[in-house]
This record gives C-alpha cells, sequence and structure tokens, in this order.
C-alpha cells in the first residue's frame, strides 16, 4: 500500500436508533485500485457508502480523501473533489429522456471545474458518455424517456451519469444486481476502460463471481464490522466469512 | 361490434419534433399557430373588449400571472399553497413606495416586483429544507400571519390600509403592460424550463438526491426557482395596487393563493400554457356566476369538480392531444 491513500477511513462508527449499521470501520484505499466490497444483506456495505458520500453523517470516526478531512461534508461538496457513485436503487429522472438525464450532471461545477470553462454542446457530449457505457446510438434508446427504459438501460444511465463528473474515485453500488450475465459481460470492459483511464473504484456486489476477477483487493463486512481483508480467494478460506455467508454451523 | 380507440400521431407532428424539417406554409402554421394564437388572440382581444370586460381581462391576466408563479415553484419540486405571500409582499412594497415616498408607478412597480421577491425569498429560506405538504403549509400560514402583523401593530394603515395611491397613466397602459407581463412570462418561463437550467430544476423536482449526486447543490437551485417565482408573484401584486389605488389587508386574502392553483389543476399542471388558460376560463367563470348572488359558489364548486372528474389531466393537455393526434375507431375483430 503507497504511503498516502486516496481515502482513508478510521475508526467509523453508525447507528440507525439501536441498530449499529457501521461498527468500528476502518480501510485505506490507494489510487487506482479498485476493491471490493462485499458482506451479508444488512452487513452495512450500503451505508458505508452513504457514510464516504455524505448522504449519512457518521457518528464517530474520520473520513480522509487525499488528506482533506471530509466528514460530515455535504454531498454536493463530496463530489466536487471528484468522488462519484451510483445509486443501488437507480434514481433516474424519469420524466426526462435518456441522454437529457445526463444534462443534470454535466451542468455540474465539478464538470466545470475539471473541463474549464464549456464543455461544448451538453447534448452531444451526453449522447457520447451514453455510448460508451452501450446506448448504441443507432438504436434511439438515449432519445426515450427513462420511465420507459428496461432496468438494464437504466442501470447503465446510472454508471454514465456517474462517469459523466469525470471522478477520481467511483463508487459503484451494486451495480450488476438485477441485471442478466449477459448485460454484466457488457458491462466489465466498460469498468476494466475505466481503470486503465487510472479510477480508483470502489465496488460493492453480491455478485462475487464477476466481482472477484476484477477486483484487486476484497473487504468483508458482517453486522458492521470488517470480518476480513485481502485477496479474493484469501478472504474466501477465511473462517469468519464462511460462518457469515453460511450461517454458523457451515 | 367491438371497436378500440387508435391515435396516431400526425406525420407533420412526427417530423417536426424529430428532425425538425419545416418545409411548408401548412407545416408552418402548424408550429407556429398554438404560439400565435395567445399573442395575437390577447392583443386583439383587449381593443374589443367593454371596459368592463377590460378590466375582467386584467383580473385574469394577473391570477394567470399567479398561476405562472405557482407552476413554476412546482416545476421545482416546491407545492406552495400561498401565493398570497408573493402578491401581498409586493402590493405592499409598491402601496408603501408610493405613498411614503411618493414614488410613481414607473419607479415602485420594478422596485417591488425585485424586493418582493427578495423578501419571500428570504422568508422561505429557512423552510426550503422541508418536503413536500411540510414546506405547502408554512407557506399558506405566512401570508396570514402577516395579515395580524399588520393588524396588530396598525403599521401600514393596519386594518384601513393606504388608500389614493397612484394611477397609471391611461387604462390601455394598464391593460397592454400587464397582457405583455404575462406573455412574457408564458414564452420566457417555458424556454428557461427548457434549457439546462431549466432541466436541473426539473431534476429537483424528480429525484433531489440524484441531482445532490451530481455536485449540484440543491438548495441555491431552489433560491433562484423561488425568487423568480416570488417575483412574478409580486409584480402582480404591485401591478394589482395601481389598478385599485389601494392595498389593504384583502392582498393576503386566500384567493390569491387558492384561485392560481385551481387554474393550474383545471388547466393542466406541468405546463405554463396550462395555468393561463385555466385562469382563463376560471376567472371569467366566476365573473358570469356574479349574478346568481349566493349560490355562486355552489356553481363554482360544482363547476371545478366536474373538471377534475372529467379532464384530470388538464385542458391545455387535452388540446394538446387532439392538436397532435388524429383519432378514430377502428374495428377489431371477434
Amino acid at each position: 500500500m503507497s504511503s498516502s491513500p486516496l481515502l482513508k477511513i478510521s475508526g467509523l462508527y453508525k447507528n440507525f436508533g439501536g441498530v449499529q449499521a457501521i461498527n468500528d470501520l476502518s480501510l485505506e484505499m490507494a489510487e487506482g485500485e479498485l476493491l471490493g466490497l462485499i458482506g451479508p444483506n444488512g452487513s452495512g456495505k450500503t451505508t458505508a457508502v452513504n457514510l464516504i458520500t455524505g448522504f449519512v453523517k457518521p457518528a464517530e470516526g474520520e473520513i480522509t480523501y487525499r488528506t482533506r478531512d471530509i466528514t460530515g461534508w455535504a454531498p454536493y461538496k463530496i463530489v466536487r473533489l471528484g468522488i462519484a457513485r451510483t445509486f443501488q436503487m437507480v434514481k433516474p429522472f424519469y420524466q426526462l429522456p435518456a441522454f437529457k438525464n445526463m444534462i443534470i450532471p454535466l451542468y455540474s461545477p465539478r464538470v466545470k471545474q475539471q473541463v474549464g470553462g464549456k464543455y461544448g454542446d451538453r447534448d452531444a457530449v451526453a449522447l457520447d458518455l451514453l455510448e460508451e457505457v452501450g446506448f448504441e446510438r443507432d438504436a434511439f434508446v438515449a432519445y426515450k424517456m427513462a420511465s420507459t427504459l428496461p432496468q438494464g438501460y437504466l442501470k447503465r444511465l446510472e454508471l454514465a451519469k456517474a462517469i459523466a463528473l469525470q471522478p477520481n474515485l467511483l463508487i459503484l453500488d451494486e451495480l450488476f444486481s438485477g441485471l442478466s450475465l449477459a448485460e454484466v459481460a457488457s458491462i466489465v470492459p466498460i469498468i476494466e476502460k475505466l481503470r486503465q483511464q487510472g479510477k480508483t473504484i470502489l465496488m460493492i456486489e453480491h455478485r462475487l463471481k464477476e466481482l472477484f476477477r476484477i477486483a484487486d483487493r476484497i473487504i468483508v463486512l458482517n453486522f458492521g464490522e470488517k470480518i476480513a481483508e485481502g485477496k479474493a480467494e484469501e478472504v474466501m478460506e477465511n473462517e469468519a466469512v464462511k460462518k457469515a455467508y453460511l450461517g454458523a454451523e457451515a | 361490434m367491438k371497436r378500440r380507440k387508435e391515435r396516431i400521431n400526425r406525420g407533420i407532428n412526427v417530423r417536426s419534433n424529430d428532425i425538425f424539417a419545416v418545409c411548408s406554409w401548412r407545416e408552418m402554421l402548424y408550429l407556429s399557430t398554438p404560439r400565435l394564437l395567445p399573442i395575437v388572440g390577447l392583443l386583439i382581444l383587449s381593443l374589443t373588449l367593454s371596459m368592463y370586460w377590460q378590466r375582467v381581462l386584467l383580473s385574469v391576466s394577473v391570477f394567470a400571472l399567479l398561476a405562472i408563479s405557482w407552476e413554476m415553484l412546482a416545476l421545482t419540486g416546491m407545492v406552495s399553497l400561498g401565493q398570497a405571500l408573493f402578491f401581498g409582499s409586493g402590493a405592499y412594497l409598491a402601496g408603501i413606495m408610493n405613498h411614503y415616498w411618493g414614488w410613481s408607478p414607473a419607479v415602485t412597480i420594478p422596485l417591488a416586483t425585485i424586493f418582493g421577491g427578495l423578501f419571500c425569498t428570504g422568508v422561505l429560506i429557512p423552510v426550503l429544507r422541508l418536503r413536500g405538504i411540510y414546506f405547502s403549509m408554512v407557506t399558506l400560514v405566512l401570508p396570514l400571519m402577516l395579515v395580524r402583523v399588520i393588524e396588530a401593530t396598525r403599521i401600514f394603515g393596519g386594518t384601513v390600509g393606504i388608500s389614493g395611491l397612484a394611477a397609471l397613466p391611461s387604462s390601455w397602459i394598464e391593460i397592454y403592460v400587464i397582457i405583455i407581463a404575462l406573455l412574457a412570462a408564458l414564452f420566457g418561463f417555458r424556454r428557461l424550463m427548457s434549457s439546462d437550467f431549466g432541466l436541473v430544476l426539473k431534476g429537483i423536482n424528480d429525484n433531489d438526491r440524484s441531482v445532490m449526486n451530481a455536485g449540484i447543490n440543491i438548495y441555491w437551485f431552489k433560491i433562484q426557482s423561488l425568487f423568480i417565482a416570488s417575483s412574478v408573484g409580486a409584480f402582480a401584486g404591485a401591478y394589482m395596487t395601481h389598478i385599485y389605488l389601494f392595498v389593504g389587508m384583502p392582498v393576503f386574502a386566500l384567493d390569491y393563493s387558492i384561485l392560481p392553483i385551481a387554474a393550474a389543476v383545471v388547466g393542466g399542471i406541468g405546463t405554463f400554457a396550462g395555468s393561463v388558460l385555466g385562469a382563463f376560463l376560471l376567472v371569467p367563470l366566476s365573473e358570469i356566476l356574479r349574478g346568481l348572488g349566493g349560490l355562486r359558489i355552489v356553481f363554482y364548486g360544482l363547476f371545478l369538480v366536474i373538471f377534475t372528474v372529467a379532464l384530470p389531466e388538464g385542458i391545455f393537455h387535452y388540446i394538446q392531444r387532439k392538436y397532435h393526434q388524429i383519432e378514430r375507431w377502428v374495428e377489431v375483430e371477434k
């Protein structure tokens, strides 16, 4: 691990009422790394993402991004530093066509600050970005209302909206869930391409097979606690992980 | 015989919306008629009307502006029940500037528009974080509170109000300024909402967390939308002050909050044109029913109920559909 991590979380706690969602979570992410975050349902994966991106405020602990303490910042300020995320439950603008959905992230101060001044025609950039994630240009899917699109396209749209923000750290919250094998297979190359561009990626996934193929490192959460960390094969050999996934008797 | 209704987009509509191929007078007229109709219609209508109906048209325009102001907030995800706050603030500001400082309407109306907008925005900023019904409740209460403040402290004429204010130079100016303002608001805001800035506002209505997630400060955008909407309302109020030559507690009346919403609902929610259309239907209707005396409100209410049940989409959406589509009955086998 490099000396100065891109993202550093130390001693993070969060509880919702009596439920301890995140319990003393610490992790580090190096620049350019693809980290997988896994765990059974309700283990606090999405809460961890919400804490990093500012949608939920931690009870205790510290989140540092590039030596800057971002604990408790408003979401829009965190995005401007270069952390973009997708939502597990897709959040498109249903009343707008797919490519008009892209205008809103492209309108962001983050994009202005990255590109400097004008981006050019936002509609054109939107169509280019959508083509990258698999909206075939000739099929006019990009012009359809988001409310009429199938789940596979909505997930791609969600990814495109995050990519449009030109993030350094991209957080993908269960991007593969609800997708067919073929759809997942078509998205994996997009993620690999993003890695080649030097993006740091945090992936939350239930589709372990696909995740293990592309992840550098895996962290396993259970009841808000980190129970294992390391390479995919090592992690799956871990007794605590087997217990968490298969029950106590396994 | 079983039959079903088939709806087909008119060829012109399909072409003009997608690739914008305008290649004949017929097509150009098809596109321009809906835009030209309100412009030409309003400008000519005001020439032909009697003095009484000119006054009604003036009142219609004011309510249409308030309905546009309501629609602007609704499109940004803020359902307001207090257009009277905007109207009343503008009205009082214009009245105060004219009465105490002697400024002419040419100065008081623009200033009341801007400062009324700033005042209302400032008052509502603390509650911008509230969503849905909670925001609505605050907007409903604020004008009622202001009335009581004026009544209790007896400022600005207290319950009597301020009368003897300056009038506009002529009745032609009275009618044309408000009509031009209405047309400017109608077409200007329509354009604004289809710009990239407008898309962000619509996005906030659709999914505010997603807009936040794009690194956009939604409160700043809500403030801008609120300022635009409240300025429009304040303009309407300031204008009416110089028409009635009086400003008093009635400017915060519930009418100014409820009628714009009724207009927007009857006309069709989601479009500015719908709100204006609704105002043009409801205000004259209320005038016609005036002869019925006490039963007026009953018939008025009945009409509203019939309308919302029979045409829940609103008149504008209905007309729009009829205009863009051919409808015909086709036979269904067996």
